[in-house]
């Protein structure tokens, strides 16, 4: 991608779930450059609405969202599933498949790219099998690859969740507040883990996190979101603590 | 109240009053029990009388004749047969068809049909199914295999519907992410979550089967029924016990035969 096309543009994005209530009422924001960018906000203010409408998990009702030259918005069928398989994403609940071991996990992330009968087959390429092993190794569970997902415990589901999104190899990451189910440590772990693989593939990784000093610490960007619009788009070192205010509400918890 | 040292200040409602509705049903279920009894002609004597024909009927099954086996035995491997091939097929078939008439995966107007044709496999006895099939195909075996297909679907397609609204949508949600076609999330998320139960309803089904394949041939849909209604007719009771008794026997040979199947499947 050169640098002058974005990663990914978003104009005008809204959604209703109930018609006459939107929850997003129109954002706006380009993405030119690869690295950690967290959406923040408090709960209930389209965060995750935001995301799922980006790999169109959900549906928008109005708006564009340009990603490699095509209207994610407008995509069906084929296209939408070519535009899906480049778009990486990162689960709060981890969202693994329970009963299929943790690389037959990582290997699903492949789906996008085989035919309904080479799954059926389960076909992988050996390119992808290395790959998948490979990804295993840098999250750290190469022991665990034969054991079932749901033998695993929260912080060890989400490597392999983000593992799985990386063998999408995709042109972004999204991850839907990927640390709010685990203890800080692991938090910073998983953190740690999403820097590194974008970092290595030069993608954005578009993150919603609650949690703002995490944000702080890892973002090179950070986009604050409240009541469905964008209120702080910029550097994370910019942020202030009327900033917090707008997007939080309230200020006794800030001290 | 004293023992707690609390004087009563004044008398509670009880927390459970009567309910005459309850009360007035009970009734009305026990009144029509007694006109039943007395409308069919039920009495001790009726019993004691029908229990000397049983006592002369068990007198004459034995000991069992197993001198025409090989009537039976070939009247056993078209039970079999019917029985398996449907089972195979109606499986075949419910997977499918339970696919399509789960609502968390399909639009209504899949659904909503799918699901009236379900109820309508079910809605008659395998036996009113079967006589239908003879008139319409003629007698023998492709009745009962017809039959049992659709007493198959009627049943399974309908737990396997129920099975997939059960499933975890989290996991379905992450390999669409992935990109995955619409088939490919089926492999890869809806089945791993409901194979172990679609396991335990075929081989439940097939067992089902197995019972209603030695029963069509009664009303001529081929197998070992047909042999044991003409058995009943002329009489030969002793051949009629040899037959249930192969029933029973060949019933619990798929019992063991089952549990051994479950017990690799499941986890």
């Amino acid at each position: 991608m050169t640098s002058t096309q974005p990663f990914l543009e978003i104009k005008g994005l809204k959604k209703e779930y109930i018609a006459g209530k939107p929850i997003l009422k129109g954002i706006d924001m380009t993405i030119s450059d690869p690295g950690i960018i967290a959406i923040i906000g408090p709960s209930g203010t389209g965060k995750s609405t935001l995301i799922r409408c980006i790999n169109r998990l959900i549906d928008s009702t109005e708006g564009q969202i340009i990603f490699d030259n095509s209207d994610v918005c407008q995509a069906k069928g084929t296209l939408l599933r070519h535009l899906r398989r480049q778009v990486g994403m990162v689960f709060q609940e981890y969202n693994l498949v329970e009963r299929l071991t943790v690389i037959e996990n990582i290997l699903t992330g492949r789906l996008g790219y085989m035919s309904s009968w080479q799954a059926w087959r389960r076909d992988f390429s050996q390119h992808d099998i290395n790959t998948a092993f490979e990804l295993l190794d840098a999250v750290g569970l190469s022991e665990h690859a034969k054991n079932r997902a749901d033998s695993l415990s929260g912080g060890q589901r989400q490597r392999v969740g983000i593992a799985r999104a990386v063998m999408q190899d995709p042109q972004i990451l999204l991850a839907d507040e990927p640390t709010s189910s685990l203890d800080p440590k692991t938090a910073v772990e998983i953190m740690e883990l999403l820097t590194k693989f974008s970092c290595e593939k030069n993608i954005p990784a578009l993150v919603n996190m609650h949690d703002v000093s995490l944000a702080r610490k890892f973002a090179n960007r950070i986009i604050g979101m409240a009541d469905g619009y964008i209120v702080y788009d910029g550097d994370p070192d910019g942020i202030t603590d009327e900033n917090l205010k707008q997007i939080y509400g309230g200020e006794e918890w800030l001290n | 109240m004293a023992e707690l040292g609390i004087t009563p200040v004044k008398d509670y409602k009880n927390p459970f009053p009567r309910n005459w509705l309850t009360t007035g049903l009970w009734i009305v279920v026990a009144g029509y029990l007694l006109y039943t009894v007395q409308s069919l002609g039920l009495s001790w004597s009726r019993f004691s009388e029908g229990l000397q024909h049983a006592g002369t009927l068990l007198d004459r099954m034995f000991p069992p004749n197993f001198s025409r086996w090989e009537l039976l035995f070939s009247g056993l491997a078209e039970s079999l047969e019917i029985a398996i091939i449907s089972s195979v097929v109606g499986i075949f078939f419910s997977l499918f068809f339970g696919l399509f008439a789960a609502r968390n995966l399909m639009p209504n107007i899949v659904s909503v049909p799918m699901r009236g044709f379900i109820a309508l496999c079910r809605s008659f006895h395998p036996i009113i199914v079967a006589i239908l099939f003879v008139k319409s195909v003629g007698f023998g075996a492709l009745a009962g295999i017809l039959t049992l297909i659709i007493a198959s679907v009627g049943f399974i397609a309908k737990l396997f519907a129920e099975a997939i609204e059960e499933i975890s949508l989290k996991q379905v949600e992450a390999i669409r992410a992935t990109g995955a076609s619409f088939t490919s999330v089926i492999l890869f998320s809806v089945l791993p979550q409901v194979f172990s139960r679609f396991i335990g309803f075929s081989t439940y089904q097939l067992d089902s089967n197995l019972r209603n394949s030695t029963m069509v041939g009664i009303v001529g849909a081929g197998g070992l029924g047909g042999t044991l209604f003409s058995a009943f007719q002329r009489f030969d009771y002793d051949f009629v016990s040899a037959i249930l008794i192969t029933i029973i026997a060949l019933i619990l040979f798929w019992e063991f035969l089952s549990n051994v199947v479950r017990s690799i499947f499941s986890e």
